[in-house]
C-alpha cells in the first residue's frame, strides 16, 4: 500500500481522469448497430428449446418425446440422463463457509423437478418455431410431490425435504454474537423492533439470458457466445464440467444487454445447449423468452428478518440483535453459492454505525422456487433496510431527529480502519463529510418546514433518509478462499500499434456501465496518449488476459487499476527506449499527447509513431545490447481487506395518498463516495439507474407464488417495473475518498444506489404515515399494504 | 401447428426505404421478420407481449410493437427500423444528444426509446419533463435511471422547438 497521503505524482496531470466524456462504444449501440448474442447468425445454426417442469415438486414418471423427435426439423432431444454422461455435476457450496451444504445438480433434471420452471428436456431443431413446435410434443408423467414454499415453514419438523439425505431443508446458518446482548437489552432506556420483508424478486435485465455454443469435432473446440459478465469463469466452468481441456474452450461476451449479477451463474438450459452443440457438432443457439426468464433467472431478496435495536436515552446504540431468514431455491447456485446475502446481512445489520454488542443470525433454506443468487448489491438493500428503519424508531423513541441521530452513531472519522465485530473492515469512510452535502443539497430542514406546512392540508408528505455502505473490490476471500475458479484478480495488456496508438485488452466486461470507457480513458490518461489513439478489446478469452471480469462493484477499482498499471509501465518503457535512443535519461523526459518530450521544456523529443516505428521496423537504429519492450501486461488485485467499502447516504421525499395508498416519489438524492471517479457521467447515471432498481424493490417487485410454488405474476404485465413515469428526477453528490490500496484509489460504484434506495423510500413512507401511527416494514411497499396499515383495507 | 406451405403468404412492403417481397409463415411476426429474415437486429425483444417496448418500430409513420404485429399484416406497408432513421433528422439528433448525455448503458432498449421519443420530438416539441416520463413510459430501461434520457429527449425537444433539427 501507498503512504498516506502520497499520490503518484503523475495523477495530477491525467487529463482523462474525472473528465465526462461520452462513451466511445456507444455508438455503435444507439446506431441498431450492436452485437447481441441472439443476433448472431452462423452457418448450419441449430436451435435449442426447453421443456420445463410445470410443477414445484415433482418425479419424473416417464418422458415420451418420440412424437418430438419426429417432427419437422427436429435434430435431437436431450433428457437429463442423455446431458448427465455429458456434464460432471455440480455442487454450489463454497468451502470457507462453513457448515454450507448443497446437493449435486444437473443441467437438466434427472428423476426430479425441484422447482417449477427446471429445464426437463431440450428439444434441439433446425429452427426456433420448430423447436418450440417439437417440445409441445413432449410427453412427461409426472407425479406431483408437497413442495416446500414457505421459507418460515421449510425447517418444520413436519416439512417435506427437498434433499433426504440431509434430513432436514437447511442450506446455511451463521452466528455472530459478541455476547452480553441480552443484559444490555435489559438495562436499555429504549428498546425498539421491528420485522422487515423483502420480496423476492429478479434481476430482470432488457436482455434476456442467451448463449451460442458451438463445438468443432474436427479440432475438439468449443467457442461460446455467451451473455455473460465472467468470460473465464465460464471457460473454467465449460472446460471443466464438459471435459475439455481449458486451452479448447473459447467464451465471447459480446455486447451484453444488462446483467445486474444475473449473468455470472451457471444455468441448466445454458449448459444443455452447450451439451448440444457438443452431440451434434454444429452450433446450438439457446435464448430464454421472458416468460420463461421468470421461472429460470436466479431471484434474490426474498428475506424476514427480525430486527431489535437498544438505545441509550442520549441516543447512542448500545447493541443489535437480528434474526434473518431466506429461502432460496432446490440446490445453492453454482459456482457462486446462494449464501452471500445471508453473510452480507449479517456482516453488515447495524453496520453503517459503531458497533459494540450484536447478535446476528442468518438462516438459508431450501425451497421448490427457482435457483437463487447474487443480484447488485448482494444482502445490502436488505442489511440497510433492516438497520434504518429500525434507526428510525430509535430516533423516534428518543426524541431525536434522524439526521442528527445518524450523526451521533456514526463511526468517529478518526477510528479507521475500523473493523466490525462482525468481521469486516471499513478502510476509510466520510459518513459525517456525506450527511452534510446531503442534508445541504435537499434542504432538509426547508423540507421539514415544507412538509409541516402541508400536513393541515393534508398533504402527507415523507423524508426518507438511508445511510450506506457497499463492498467492493473484493479480495479473494469472497470466492476463490472458498476453492472456486473466479478470479479476483483483473489484468491488462497494452501494445503501442505501429502509428503510435495504444491497443489495450482488458479481463474487464462490459454490460453498459462503461467498462470500456473507463479502459480508455484511464489508459489514455496514464500513458500520456490521446483518448482517439486508443482502442480496447474485452469479453474474450482468446484475445485478453486472464481475469475475473466485472461483479461486485469491482470493474472500475480492480480492472481499472490493471489499466492504470500497465499503462504506466508502458510510458516507462518508451522514456526508457528513447532515452537510450537520444543518450539522455528517463527522468528527463515525459510522454505528453501521444509524444515523448523533453519533461523539463516540452520540447518535443520523439513522436510515438517514431518510436514505434523504430521498434518495429528500423531496428538497425536500436542498440544491439537494448530490446524495447512496447507491450506490457499487468494484474492486480486487492488483497488487503476482504473489500473495500464506500459509503453514502440517500434521501427519499415523497407524498403519500391516504385515500389510495398510492405513494408519489417527488425527488429523490444521494451523495456517494467511490473514491476516484474515472467519469462522472457514467457514475451518476449508474448510480441513478441503481436506485430505480432499488425503488422497483421497494415499491413494485415481487415474485407471487401459489402454496402449491405456482409463479403467479410470471410476465411483465403481471410483473412491476420502474418505468420513466413513476420515477424522480435524482441528485447526485459525491464525497472522494480514494482507496489507499491501489494507485487509481477508485472504489466501486454501481451497486450502492440499490442498497440504499429501498430503505430511504420506506423510512419517507413511514414518515408521511406518522400522524396516523402507521407504518409499513414488508416490501413492496404496495398501496394495498399502506392501506392496510392505516386500517382502511379490508381483511380479504 | 407446423408451418406448413399452406401457413405461408406472400407479402410485400417497404422496409427503410427500399421493397421486399418475401414469402412468410402466418405466424411469424414483425420483429422476428425484421431480425431473422432481413437481418435488422437493431430491433431487439425484451418481452414479446408489447409490455416493454424494445421492438419498437414505425409502421406506416406510427410507432407500434413489432412484436404485436405479424408480418403479414405489414403486408403493403411503409416500415421503418432504427437501421433507417439512423444518423440524420430527428433520431440523428437524438442518438447525438442520447451520447453526451450517457443516456444509454447496455444499449438494448436504445433503438426503441429513440423511435419513441422521436414520436413525441416531432409531435409535442413542447413537451415538459412530465410529458417526456409519461410518453416513455412504454420502453422498459432496466440500465439508466430515466433521467439522462428524459434529459436528452428535453434538448432535442428545445432544439426542435428553435428550429435546429433539419
Amino acid at each position: 500500500m501507498k503512504e498516506g497521503g502520497t499520490m503518484p505524482p503523475a495523477r495530477g496531470t491525467m487529463q482523462y481522469i474525472g473528465a465526462s466524456l461520452p462513451r466511445a462504444n456507444a455508438l455503435r449501440l444507439l446506431a441498431g448497430r450492436g452485437q447481441y448474442v441472439d443476433d448472431l447468425q452462423l452457418p448450419r445454426l441449430a436451435h435449442a428449446v426447453m421443456v420445463r417442469s410445470p410443477h414445484a415438486h415433482a418425479r419424473i414418471v416417464s418422458i415420451a418425446a418420440d412424437a418430438a423427435r419426429d417432427a419437422p426439423g427436429v435434430l435431437r432431444i436431450l433428457t437429463g440422463p442423455d446431458v448427465a454422461q455429458l456434464c460432471r455435476p455440480y455442487v454450489g457450496v463454497l468451502l470457507h463457509v462453513k457448515g454450507m451444504r448443497s446437493a449435486p445438480q444437473l443441467p437438466l433434471a434427472l428423476g426430479r423437478a425441484r422447482w417449477q420452471g427446471e429445464p426437463v428436456v431440450a428439444v434441439v431443431a433446425e429452427s426456433r418455431a420448430q423447436a418450440e413446435d417439437a417440445a409441445q410434443l413432449v410427453e412427461i408423467g409426472w407425479e406431483e410431490l408437497p413442495p416446500v414454499t414457505d421459507a418460515e415453514t421449510a425447517l418444520d419438523p413436519g416439512a417435506p425435504v427437498i434433499h433426504p439425505e440431509f434430513g432436514d431443508n437447511l442450506c446455511f446458518e451463521r452466528v455472530v454474537d459478541t455476547g452480553d446482548v441480552d443484559a444490555v437489552f435489559a438495562r436499555a432506556d429504549h428498546v425498539v423492533e421491528a420485522t422487515f420483508v423483502t420480496s423476492r424478486h429478479a434481476p430482470m435485465p432488457l436482455e434476456t439470458r442467451g448463449i451460442v455454443a458451438d463445438f468443432n469435432p474436427a479440432e475438439k473446440h468449443l467457442t461460446v457466445w455467451q451473455s455473460t459478465q465472467v468470460p473465464y469463469m465460464m471457460q473454467w466452468i465449460l472446460a471443466h464440467h464438459f471435459g475439455l481441456p481449458e486451452t479448447s474452450v473459447r467464451v465471447i461476451a459480446p455486447d451484453v444487454g444488462g446483467g445486474f449479477g444475473l449473468k455470472i451463474h451457471v444455468f441448466g438450459d445454458e449448459m444443455a445447449a452447450v451439451a448440444a452443440s457438443l452431440v451434434l457438432g454444429r452450433p446450438v443457439k439457446f435464448i430464454a423468452d421472458r416468460l420463461e426468464s421468470f421461472v429460470s433467472d436466479n431471484h434474490a431478496r426474498g428475506h424476514r428478518v427480525k430486527m431489535r435495536m437498544a438505545v441509550s436515552r442520549e441516543g447512542d446504540i448500545l447493541a443489535v440483535d437480528m434474526d434473518d431468514l431466506y429461502g432460496i431455491g432446490p440446490f445453492s447456485g453454482y459456482p457462486r453459492a446462494s449464501v452471500n446475502e445471508g453473510l452480507q446481512v449479517v456482516n453488515l445489520a447495524g453496520g453503517p454505525y459503531q458497533q459494540r454488542v450484536y447478535r446476528g443470525r442468518s438462516r438459508a433454506v431450501f425451497q421448490n422456487k427457482p435457483m437463487y443468487g447474487q443480484y447488485r448489491a448482494v444482502g445490502h438493500p436488505v442489511a440497510c433496510a433492516i438497520t434504518e428503519g429500525t434507526v428510525d424508531l430509535a430516533a423516534a423513541a428518543v426524541g431525536m431527529d434522524p439526521a442528527e441521530f445518524r450523526r451521533r452513531n456514526y463511526i468517529p472519522a478518526d477510528r479507521f480502519p475500523y473493523t466490525l465485530v462482525s468481521g469486516p473492515t471499513f478502510e476509510k469512510l466520510s459518513q459525517h463529510e456525506a450527511l452534510d452535502r446531503l442534508l445541504a443539497m435537499m434542504d432538509y430542514t426547508g423540507l421539514r418546514r415544507e412538509q409541516a406546512e402541508l400536513r393541515p392540508r393534508g398533504v402527507h408528505r415523507g423524508i426518507g433518509l438511508a445511510s450506506f455502505v457497499e463492498n467492493s473490490n473484493s479480495s479473494s476471500a469472497t470466492y476463490g478462499q472458498g476453492g472456486v475458479s473466479i478470479a479476483a484478480q483483473d489484468a491488462c495488456t497494452i501494445k503501442l500499434t505501429a502509428t503510435g496508438g495504444l491497443a489495450v485488452a482488458t479481463s474487464l466486461t462490459e454490460m453498459g456501465q462503461g467498462a470500456h470507457a473507463v479502459a480508455m480513458q484511464v489508459a489514455a490518461s496514464a500513458a500520456g496518449v490521446p483518448i482517439d489513439r486508443v482502442k480496447v478489446v474485452l469479453g474474450d478469452t482468446d484475445a485478453t488476459p486472464y481475469g475475473g471480469g466485472n461483479f461486485g462493484s469491482r470493474g472500475t477499482g480492480i480492472g481499472g487499476e490493471a489499466v492504470f498499471q500497465a499503462a504506466r509501465a508502458l510510458r516507462a518503457n518508451i522514456l526508457a527506449f528513447v532515452a537510450r535512443l537520444t543518450e539522455s535519461e528517463p527522468s528527463l523526459l515525459d510522454v505528453r499527447e501521444g509524444n515523448v518530450v523533453d519533461a523539463e521544456s516540452g520540447a518535443l523529443r520523439m513522436t510515438l509513431e517514431d518510436v514505434a516505428r523504430t521498434a518495429y521496423f528500423r531496428t538497425d537504429r536500436v542498440p544491439r545490447d537494448f530490446q524495447p519492450e512496447l507491450t506490457v501486461t499487468r494484474s492486480y488485485a486487492q488483497k488487503y481487506y476482504s473489500g473495500v467499502f464506500t459509503n453514502g447516504i440517500q434521501a427519499s421525499y415523497l407524498e403519500v395518498d391516504t385515500d389510495t395508498g398510492f405513494v408519489k416519489l417527488l425527488r429523490h438524492w444521494v451523495v456517494d463516495d467511490c473514491g476516484t471517479i474515472v467519469n462522472p457521467l457514467l457514475v451518476d447515471e449508474q448510480i441513478r439507474g441503481a436506485v430505480v432498481q432499488g425503488i422497483g424493490a421497494a415499491l413494485f417487485e415481487q415474485c407471487i407464488y401459489s402454496p402449491e410454488g405456482q409463479l403467479l405474476n410470471g410476465s411483465l404485465i403481471d410483473y412491476l417495473v420502474p418505468m420513466a413515469a413513476e420515477m424522480p428526477d435524482i441528485e447526485i453528490g459525491h464525497c472522494v475518498t480514494p482507496t489507499a490500496t491501489s494507485e487509481l484509489g477508485a472504489k466501486g460504484a454501481g451497486e450502492a444506489g440499490t442498497a440504499g434506495a429501498p430503505a430511504a423510500i420506506m423510512n419517507a413512507i413511514n414518515d408521511a404515515l406518522k400522524p396516523f401511527g402507521a407504518r409499513v416494514t414488508m416490501q413492496p411497499f404496495t398501496p394495498e399494504r399502506i392501506l392496510r396499515a392505516l386500517g382502511k383495507a379490508g381483511a380479504a | 401447428m407446423s408451418t406448413e406451405a399452406a401457413d405461408t403468404l406472400e407479402i410485400s412492403l417497404q422496409v427503410n426505404g427500399a421493397p421486399v417481397r418475401r414469402r412468410v409463415a402466418s405466424r411469424l411476426h414483425l420483429a422476428d421478420f425484421l431480425r431473422e429474415e432481413l437481418g435488422l437486429t437493431g430491433t431487439h425483444l425484451g418481452c414479446e407481449h408489447g409490455v416493454c417496448g424494445a421492438c419498437t418500430v414505425r409502421v406506416d409513420g406510427e410507432i407500434v410493437r413489432s412484436c404485436l404485429v405479424l408480418a403479414v399484416q405489414a403486408d403493403g406497408a411503409r416500415v421503418e427500423t432504427i437501421e433507417g432513421l439512423s444518423a440524420a433528422g430527428t433520431v440523428g439528433a437524438l442518438q447525438r444528444a442520447f451520447h453526451e448525455r450517457n443516456a444509454l448503458q447496455c444499449g438494448f432498449c436504445t433503438p426503441a426509446m429513440l423511435l419513441a421519443a422521436a414520436e413525441l420530438v416531432e409531435r409535442q416539441p413542447d413537451a415538459s419533463r412530465e410529458d417526456i416520463r409519461r410518453h416513455l413510459s412504454g420502453n422498459y430501461c432496466r440500465c439508466t435511471g430515466y433521467q439522462a434520457i428524459v434529459d436528452a429527449v428535453e434538448v432535442v425537444c428545445r432544439a426542435h422547438r428553435a428550429g435546429g433539427i433539419r
